[in-house]
């Protein structure tokens, strides 16, 4: 056993380096450090892919007969720790990790042809239609309906918590196509056009003051039943595949170690008082730094696992649980650190776009936003409750 | 980067595996506990001829030259039956400060012993002032015209009662008054001027207190060349914790299948109490820490050798980490049992107070992580 990386590794982590060097703008990179919400605006997170895509980079997951840059798990790994690392943005996740792998494994192929060479290059933008108000973690009571009507569904209904939906001309969606007696059996997997006549997108805030999060309406819709991912009822299925996908997949210790470090930094600044002395706040940092050890190396062991064609099974789905406590702790921490200055509220988005000097150093400005919005992580992609429910099922056997 | 086992890891793991199931059940444990020795000297003979005692021992002092990954295979195995055998005070403690710190001589007449499994070893250095500061050692040892005079106490020294050697810290005064340094001495037992309390030990085993009015030993009783010991025993001391949690690790996952076993079985309101959702929450938790547990003695076996400060925080880290997550396991293993639990009818117990022994064991959650704050440059209590 041993935890350092080969030396074809460490040339591969070079280059990722040195392409970061070269590409990361310190506009995109102070952008990023001022975004409080989970998801980087499309102006920062585009510009990103667009300089990924041009390297070949533009989709890491993805076989390479689609444009995957055909990486071993640990170039993936590497690829991560060093975007994080450097403060890199996120890019349109949804199209990337989510639909992407939806396509490859169940489009048709002019499906693929049309929507994957849109997602790496950035042209296309997603957003996710999973829950609807009344359908959270009940994902399969969903009720928004398409009815067939010639070579067309028609759709109404609506779908709610949609990330970026203002910023998205595509959707996918899970649609109820059919009654049936089991509710999975009669959803359907479909690509819905955003500026199809009949759709209309309303913002909510966020408690952090973020719109990131819409709810969208759809009332009469017409789609292409081309449109449709694979068969029709078996889209809950295909909605399946790609849950986990937005589980388990990420490599998330080096973002936390990162986020960690920002307000370790802060501590440590004349700005806080060097918050740092207090020796509750040193004692903490310790805590949660421990945590993110302890999760890197269960990432590793699943990595590792992975590298020798092993299922690593059961750890991969304890991940998710403690990546969104750890982001809560840390983001908690954060406020702590920066004292009377968490009091400051600045109303204005995005804060990178400020025409003023706030009245607290910049650098503090995402603190409480992220703290406010990191109560989301323990909700979305399944809710730690439904988490500790999947555990008890697949890990124990309960 | 490679964190799967190899073959001859796998092949350690599934003999340490069958040796202890074989062997370790409630009944050895109740004989045991009425040992004068707290362990079976016929099985530390057997696991002498399997190899393990030579297992981390360099090679040309007829050891196997094997590594925290091989210690804490073997550690985790014994976890799982509650094995009291001394493997921690000889092999992981005893033979590790040996190799580190003794003359070539000692080592020649000292590490073949451990190996063969005809000397046992203990490491006297917990003082009650010092808490778990490794720097914080009161016992002094003065130099005579014909080797050295020791004085002071020692207390929780694991398995003394049974150790042919004793390893005991000292201060030897520096010159003109200058702070003293720390030392190693290699005590035989019985010694004219050694009183030892021997007690049974919480979780199984034995250790005893020691108090030592002006021992006397020889010269060649001092370890090595009498520079100070103090980074010796803080790395020999991390290794012993990494080894301490993997041996945690195995009687997490006991009793987290115990106790699987058991609200599967249970039935409650007409219903497994494994039907209930607050009962699978907390199964699931459960699982999910010892897991973490795993990967935190993983990661500070794998870090045993690398420089000072980042081994002392991974086994810092890992020793804070695997205490609580153990503690949670524990108690919630008993709770889960019901009253039966809080009996000594059940294994629950023996497992429980094991862990709480392992958490104690060199500092507990609280102190590691202050130890890991104070090494990461960070303000801390004093």
């Amino acid at each position: 056993m041993d935890l350092t990386f080969s030396s074809e590794e460490r040339a591969f982590e070079q280059e990722v380096r040195d392409f970061i060097a070269a590409n990361l703008t310190p506009e995109i990179k102070r952008a990023t450090a001022l975004t409080p919400s989970v998801f980087s605006d499309p102006d920062i997170g585009m510009a990103w892919q667009r300089a990924l895509h041009k390297k070949g980079w533009g989709a890491p997951g993805w076989p390479v007969e689609y444009g995957g840059p055909a990486w071993t798990a640990a170039q993936r790994w590497i690829f991560e720790a060093e975007c994080a690392r450097a403060g890199t943005p996120n890019v349109n996740v949804m199209g990337v990790k989510m639909v992407g792998p939806v396509i490859i494994g169940f489009g048709s192929p002019e499906q693929k042809n049309f929507y994957l060479p849109r997602i790496l290059s950035g042209e296309d933008y997603w957003c996710q239609g999973y829950s609807e108000p009344g359908s959270g973690s009940d994902l399969a009571s969903l009720k928004t309906k398409a009815v067939r009507d010639g070579n067309d569904y028609i759709i109404n209904g609506t779908k709610i918590w949609t990330t970026h939906a203002h910023h998205a001309n595509r959707m996918f969606a899970l649609v109820r196509t059919n009654d049936t007696e089991r509710q999975q059996d009669g959803i359907s997997f479909i690509l819905i056009d955003m500026k199809s006549p009949g759709i209309t997108t309303r913002p909510i805030l966020t408690i952090g003051g973020d719109h990131e999060v819409n709810q969208v309406f759809f009332d009469d819709v017409r789609v292409p039943v081309a449109n449709r991912v694979g068969e029709e009822g078996k889209g809950w299925t295909y909605g399946k595949y790609l849950l986990e996908f937005e589980r388990g997949s990420g490599i998330a210790s080096a973002k936390l170690r990162e986020a960690l470090k920002t307000v370790s930094d802060l501590a440590e600044s004349d700005a806080t008082g060097r918050a740092i002395d207090d020796p509750d706040i040193g004692l903490r940092m310790s805590e949660i730094e421990v945590d993110i050890d302890t999760l890197e190396m269960t990432e590793l062991r699943v990595l590792s696992a992975l590298q020798t064609g092993q299922n690593p099974g059961a750890v991969s789905s304890l991940l998710k649980l403690r990546v969104s406590e750890i982001r809560q702790a840390v983001t908690r921490l954060g406020v702590e650190v920066i004292g009377n200055d968490g009091l400051y509220v600045e109303p204005m988005r995005p804060f990178y776009k400020l025409n003023e000097q706030p009245g607290i150093p910049e650098e503090m400005l995402p603190v409480v936003p992220e703290y406010l919005n990191s109560r989301a992580y323990t909700i979305f992609g399944g809710s730690s409750e439904i988490q500790r429910d999947i555990v008890a099922r697949m890990v124990l056997g309960l | 980067m490679d964190l799967t086992l190899s073959d001859e890891q796998r092949l350690l793991r599934e003999s340490a595996d069958r040796f202890v199931s074989e062997t370790y059940d409630a009944d050895h444990r109740r004989r045991q506990a009425s040992d004068p020795l707290g362990f079976s000297a016929a099985i530390w003979k057997q696991f002498a001829d399997l190899g393990w005692l030579a297992l981390p021992i360099p090679e040309n002092y007829g050891g196997l030259g094997g590594g925290a990954i091989e210690t804490g295979i073997l550690m985790e195995a014994f976890g799982r039956g509650l094995v009291s055998e001394p493997y921690l005070s000889t092999v992981v403690i005893g033979a590790a400060l040996i190799s580190e710190c003794g003359s070539e001589a000692q080592k020649q007449a000292l590490l073949p012993g451990i190996a063969d499994g005809s000397l046992y070893l203990a490491f006297a250095h917990s003082e009650r002032a010092a808490r778990f500061d490794l720097a914080k050692v009161a016992t002094t040892a003065s130099k005579t015209s014909d080797g050295w005079r020791l004085d002071g106490q020692k207390t929780a020294v694991l398995d003394g009662n049974a150790a042919g050697q004793i390893i005991v810290s000292a201060r030897v005064a520096g010159d003109n008054g200058t702070p003293g340094k720390l030392c190693l001495f290699l005590m035989p037992a019985g010694m004219p001027g050694l009183a030892s309390r021997d007690f049974p030990r919480l979780g199984g085993g034995r250790a005893c207190n020691l108090d030592l009015r002006d021992v006397r030993l020889p010269a060649d009783a001092l370890l090595g060349d009498g520079s100070d010991a103090l980074p010796a025993i803080e790395a020999v001391v991390d290794r012993a914790m990494a080894a301490l949690g993997a041996e945690a690790v195995g009687i997490m996952q006991t009793l987290l299948d115990t106790t699987l076993e058991y609200t599967k079985m249970r039935k409650q309101f007409g219903r497994p109490l494994s039907a209930n959702q607050v009962i699978r929450h907390r199964l699931a938790d459960m699982a999910m820490q010892c897991d973490e547990a795993r990967s935190m003695a993983l990661r500070a076996a794998l870090m045993v050798d690398a420089e000072p400060t980042a081994r002392s925080r991974a086994a810092s880290g890992a020793k804070a980490k695997i205490g609580k997550c153990a503690r949670f396991v524990a108690e919630q293993s008993v709770q889960l049992h019901g009253a039966m639990g809080v009996t000594e009818e059940l294994d629950i117990g023996s497992y429980f107070k094991r862990l709480l022994a392992f958490d104690t064991l060199f500092g507990g959650s609280a102190h590691h992580y202050r130890r890991h704050a104070a090494l990461s440059g960070r303000s801390i209590q004093t």
